[in-house]
């Protein structure tokens, strides 16, 4: 089984498991078949079964996580593109971040509160919607888990690219730009690749949300928790 | 290639350079982001340099999420002990950011700030 911990089998195991997994959504059209989703649930049945550790699937696959930094930095052509009819709305596009980024914050705080959720717990809920990175530092100067952060934020993605557009829909968000940034400041870097699916203009008002939001957040994160008591 | 590369890593390279000399607490991937943009819109680079490489990546970011998911199987524990305040603060949240979102963005656009 020495096998399988070779470097070469795991990156060609994780990239065929995406493409059969984008073979089934493409078959069946059913949405809660995210890619993404399904890859990741497979390739972890697939460790427990096989008895591979986390730690030499992640060495082999780490070579594939090296593109996810070149890939937001990518994100910033279409942002380039839609550079004009962002400028025509600016105050909309500040006031909806501005707003969406506090009840975010708010929102998950006090449910969780609410819910029981030991303090550790809370913090680490308190940036979910922003991209990874972003998360675990404010997590981190907050006296959370950032590990957890990075689990939580990923379910966060999962779920906006999922339930996303269909929320949306019934939620009479309607215009294009509108739907394009909630699912990136909902559901940072994952919202806003099924955002780019539906399109160049979903996805760069999706990255543009992706980077108020972690703007934003990683501003008014610690400020927020405090005047709720939090911290 | 060779040219996609050296901007795209290059944007990367000053955007984590630029976190490190000022000790800004925010990733050095969208501060390249930004300085993506910025050289674009400045004209210091054309937009066909980079296109091909760039949508590449773009089409593809979903991709890349795949390893880092799959290291939610060392918390399954973690989670499991909270498990509903995480999943149902999660869920209310997410939802309550999507519609509101968007809907603050829509009645700002349509009844919006008077202009002067």
């Amino acid at each position: 089984m020495e096998f399988l911990n070779d470097n070469f089998f795991i990156i060609a195991l994780t990239f065929g498991v995406y493409y059969a997994a984008k073979k089934l959504q493409a078959y069946t059209g059913w949405v809660i078949l995210n890619p993404i989703l399904v890859a990741i649930l497979v390739l972890i049945g697939f460790l427990k079964v096989t008895g591979i550790s986390y730690e030499s699937y992640s060495k082999g696959a780490s070579i594939i996580d090296f593109w996810l930094k070149p890939a937001i930095v990518a994100l910033g052509v279409p942002l380039y593109l839609q550079l004009k009819s962002i400028k025509r709305q600016l105050v909309p596009l500040l006031v909806s971040q501005l707003v969406g980024c506090v009840i975010g914050i708010v929102s998950v705080v006090l449910t969780a509160k609410w819910l029981g959720a030991s303090k550790e717990i809370i913090v680490s809920l308190a940036p979910k919607s922003v991209t990874t990175p972003i998360a675990m530092e404010v997590t981190q100067s907050l006296g959370g888990i950032p590990s957890l952060t990075a689990a939580i934020v990923v379910i966060v993605g999962l779920f906006g690219a999922v339930c996303g557009f269909k929320l949306l829909q019934v939620g009479r968000v309607k215009s294009p730009i509108a739907q394009g940034l909630s699912m990136g400041t909902a559901s940072h870097a994952v919202g806003t690749s099924k955002a780019m699916e539906y399109g160049r203009k979903y996805g760069a008002y999706a990255s543009l949300g992706l980077i108020l939001n972690g703007l934003l957040t990683a501003i008014l994160a610690p400020i927020v928790l405090h005047l709720m008591g939090i911290v | 290639m060779v040219k996609q590369c050296t901007i795209l890593f290059g944007c990367l390279a000053v955007g984590d350079f630029l976190v490190w000399l000022t000790g800004i607490k925010l990733p050095g991937s969208i501060i390249g982001m930004l300085l993506l943009t910025a050289i674009l819109q400045m004209g210091w680079i054309k937009l066909e340099w980079i296109k091909g490489f760039s949508d590449f990546l773009v089409s593809n970011l979903g991709f890349f999420f795949v390893p880092p998911g799959v290291a939610l199987m060392l918390y399954f524990d973690v989670i499991a002990a909270e498990f509903w305040p995480i999943v149902i603060a999660t869920v209310v949240s997410t939802i309550l950011v999507l519609v509101v979102t968007g809907h603050v963005h829509q009645w700002v656009r349509k009844y919006g700030i008077p202009k002067r």
